[in-house]
């Protein structure tokens, strides 16, 4: 027994926080909240690069073929950096191919996705709860309907669209009858959007496409690696909190020797410390299809999200006043955490889900 | 990252499994009172013949005799979990003074007291904090001069927990007066029946008097039946120490609690519902979920950090801490699933799991006090863990 990321791992990990320190520095992370797209781009060729394209797909269809856990590590610095690139959506598109697309398929999109030719973004937010109008139908003459927040569309060729039965999708971005807009949220670093369809053309996943299968997949990997995003942006907060402290002088001394500062920070510590392993877990459970892998992945978000909301406060509280302003920055990794928390559903939903899975319900 | 046991390990959880099962019916239940009762003892000696309790310690002094091996020792507390049977004895002697013992005991103090205490048959208490002593435990005052081949002890220990049932403490005093206060402490083992020694039982919430007051008046007590040099007891209660809070997070100690309480959740109704249908106690219920999962990840991590030598971190330092809060946070769930059933004190038939969980809300909010304060265990995360500055010392130290 192991229970520890491996050398390779380590490599991956320390190469992924290299390249984000050095392309999404606090200046790239600002400027891409201002829709400059400079920084963006260089994030995203950075990551792939570091071969995140074909990381998921399997070796005999020209990928890596490595796991979950090697995303979560990646995703975990770019939650570190609130980078404003990341590789949620991608590792969705290509779980989702596996699971639900026809051999053909699998090859045919997943040689394009590791060329870079194809970028997929995400539209399945409604499987975790469809707000007003949202949701797709699928009929003879196209996909039609609409769903928002979805993921990774900035660049996107392409989008994977979960329909009202589970089904999944792929639409062209620039296809006729397809609009995607950005949405204005909080985090503007990442874009979220909303995809509206007008009989779209499109081409459903027919390989093992029992309705909610590939959805399934992709929602549960989604919130796998939201958890992972969430455990690096909170470690940032939480290392810049215990930073500050120990530099800021109030009454002649750091206030990181008052017990009040002291123990908000081992509040933090405690917390966040066996998430990280929770988040591991989770993720090596997915690639070995352990029995409550799912159960475990779900857990994971909702937890990640309750911690992360928790060191998203108080580690802003350690910095005083200067927590709050837009100079320190310490703001983006805040509202990365908190739309990290709502995505694919909040934490009550999350778990509702963990227990219908055990039967519960 | 590797989970899967090798083959030499699967075939220990296997046996361990097969042992627990054929013996089901020889283990003791809470109609078997007394921490010497019969059945208990024979249900330990059953556990240390077959390699499951005692399993490390050399047989010479009444042990398994096995290798150490962390991951032999996980599968054990896991076996526990799954099985719901009652896990090997661990008391203070057991699991604070044994390990203590091996490592810093004499051959003579080793050949004596481990042996009976594994088995046992000598329990022990432990005489730590005094009434001016608690969190600030070197600061203690018990005294003991040299008088002859003898300490002389004068003084009081107060929390001392099991002192009636008792056979002997492992004792700090201090014999140097002068020197600071970390240095002048020594580590004492004596009997209970010593003269000169009276008990006062304590009452504490739970109704019971777990703990007592310990009082001595010229104890005389050998002046070898110390362990460590004298002066050297403050490094020899650090070593016992850090096996009780290794002791008081035990995540599959936490995993089983859990089951029960799930078990707890499908079984009650209110108004004709299971409690689990109640939406709102079924979400605090999957939120204590994640965090025993985080709990027994973290735990596989510390193994498998041991298992490689690693230096203790932070996932060991947060593991008293996030333990025990965790443990009482379950047994509060089930008291407020059980709502007024909860109230049930005693006798009753409608009491339920013989009222384990208000005993458990009860008493766990003592080890969250005990063993080290959450605040204590606050300061050392933020000061062992991430450097903060070190907390002001009392005089002397
Ligand atoms: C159930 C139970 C069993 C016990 N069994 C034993 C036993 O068998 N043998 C034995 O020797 N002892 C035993 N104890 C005693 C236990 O170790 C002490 O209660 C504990 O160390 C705290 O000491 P205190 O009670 O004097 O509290 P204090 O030290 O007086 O603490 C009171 C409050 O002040 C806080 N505080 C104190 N110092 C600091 C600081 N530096 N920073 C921040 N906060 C601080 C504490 O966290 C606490 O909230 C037991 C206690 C309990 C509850």
């Amino acid at each position: 027994m192991d229970f520890a990321l491996s050398d390779d791992q380590i490599a991956m990990q320390a190469s992924a926080k290299r390249v984000l320190e050095r392309c999404a520095p606090l200046e790239a992370v600002r400027k891409a909240a201002a829709r400059d797209r400079g920084p963006v781009n260089a994030a995203a060729g950075e990551l792939a690069a570091l071969g995140v394209r074909e990381m998921l797909v399997a070796t005999d269809l020209g990928g890596l073929g490595l796991g979950l856990l090697d995303a979560a590590i990646v995703q975990e610095q770019c939650g570190a950096a609130a980078a404003p690139a990341d590789i949620i959506a991608p590792s969705m598109a290509v779980e989702g191919l596996m699971a639900a697309g026809s051999r053909d398929q699998q090859a045919a999109w997943l040689a394009r996705v590791v060329s870079g030719e194809v970028r997929l973004a995400c539209a399945v937010a409604e499987r975790a709860g469809a707000r007003d109008d949202a949701g797709v139908r699928s009929s003879a003459s196209g996909l039609s309907g609409a769903s928002v927040f979805v993921l990774g569309a900035a660049d996107a060729t392409h989008v994977m669209v979960a329909d009202q039965d589970g089904r999944v999708h792929i639409v062209a971005a620039e296809g006729p009858g397809v609009g995607l807009r950005a949405l204005p949220a909080i985090d503007e670093v990442r874009v979220f959007s909303r995809i509206d369809l007008d009989n779209a053309r499109s081409e459903a996943l027919v390989g093992e496409n029992s309705p909610g299968r590939g959805v399934d997949r992709m929602v549960t990997v989604g919130r796998l690696l939201l958890a992972a995003d969430t455990l690096g942006a909170a470690q940032t907060m939480l290392d810049r909190a215990v930073a500050y402290a120990q530099e800021r002088k109030q009454f002649g001394r750091v206030i990181g020797s008052f017990q009040a500062v002291k123990h908000m920070c081992a509040e933090m510590a405690a917390e966040l410390e066996p998430c990280r392993s929770l988040v591991w877990h989770a993720a090596h459970a997915l690639d070995e299809g352990a029995d409550e892998a799912e159960v475990m992945a779900c857990l994971a978000k909702a937890h990640l999200a309750e911690v992360g909301t928790f060191i998203a406060r108080t580690a802003t509280e350690v910095h005083g006043g200067m927590g709050f302003t837009d100079l320190l920055g310490l703001h983006f990794w805040f509202k990365r955490i908190g739309a990290n928390r709502q995505l694919l559903g909040g934490p009550e939903r999350v778990r509702h889900d963990a227990a219908r899975l055990q039967g519960w319900v | 990252m590797d989970l899967r046991l090798s083959a030499r390990h699967a075939a220990f959880r296997d046996h361990v499994l097969a042992v627990l099962d054929s013996n089901r019916d020889k283990a003791p239940t809470s109609e078997h009172r007394g921490l010497k009762h019969p059945r208990r003892l024979a249900w330990q000696r059953l556990l240390i013949e077959n390699g499951i309790a005692a399993r490390t310690v050399p047989e010479a002094y009444g042990g398994f005799g096995a290798p150490p091996d962390i991951l032999e020792a996980r599968i054990i507390a896991e076996a526990f979990a799954s099985t719901g049977l009652p896990r090997p004895l661990a008391n203070q002697g057991i699991s604070m003074l044994v390990p203590t013992l091996l490592e810093l005991g004499t051959e003579e103090q080793k050949q004596t007291l481990v042996r009976p205490t594994l088995h046992g048959e000598m329990v022990w208490c432990q005489g730590y904090s005094e009434p001016g002593s608690g969190s600030d435990l070197a600061s203690l005052a018990t005294r003991a001069h040299i008088d002859g081949d003898d300490y002389v002890i004068n003084g009081q220990k107060i929390w001392t927990s099991t002192a009636r049932e008792a056979d002997m403490i492992f004792c700090l005093v201090r014999t140097e007066a002068d020197a600071p206060k970390h240095k002048g402490i020594s580590y004492l083992l004596f009997s209970m029946a010593t003269p000169g020694i009276e008990i006062r039982p304590l009452v504490d919430m739970t109704g019971a008097a777990n703990f007592n007051e310990v009082f001595f008046t010229d104890v005389r007590v050998p002046r070898r039946q110390i362990m460590g040099a004298p002066g050297e007891g403050w490094a020899v209660a650090n070593a016992t120490l850090k096996h009780e809070r290794g002791m008081l997070g035990d995540p599959s100690a936490t995993k089983a609690r859990f089951m029960r309480l799930v078990a707890l959740m499908r079984r009650e109704t209110v108004d004709g519902m299971a409690l689990m249908h109640n939406p709102l106690l079924r979400d605090r219920l999957l939120a204590l979920q994640a965090r025993v999962f985080a709990m027994q990840a973290n735990g596989l991590r510390v193994t498998t950090r041991q298992l490689r030598n690693e230096p203790a971190g932070m996932p060991e330092l947060v593991v008293k801490l996030q333990g025990c809060e965790l443990n009482h946070e379950i047994a509060r769930l089930a008291i407020d699933a059980l709502g007024e059933l909860g109230l049930l004190y005693g006798d009753h038939p409608q009491l339920r799991d013989a009222g384990e969980w208000q005993q458990m809300y009860m008493y766990d909010l003592g080890l969250i006090i005990g063993g080290g304060t959450a605040q204590i265990q606050k300061n050392i995360i933020s000061e062992r863990g991430l450097g903060l500055p070190r907390e002001p010392r009392a005089s002397g130290g």
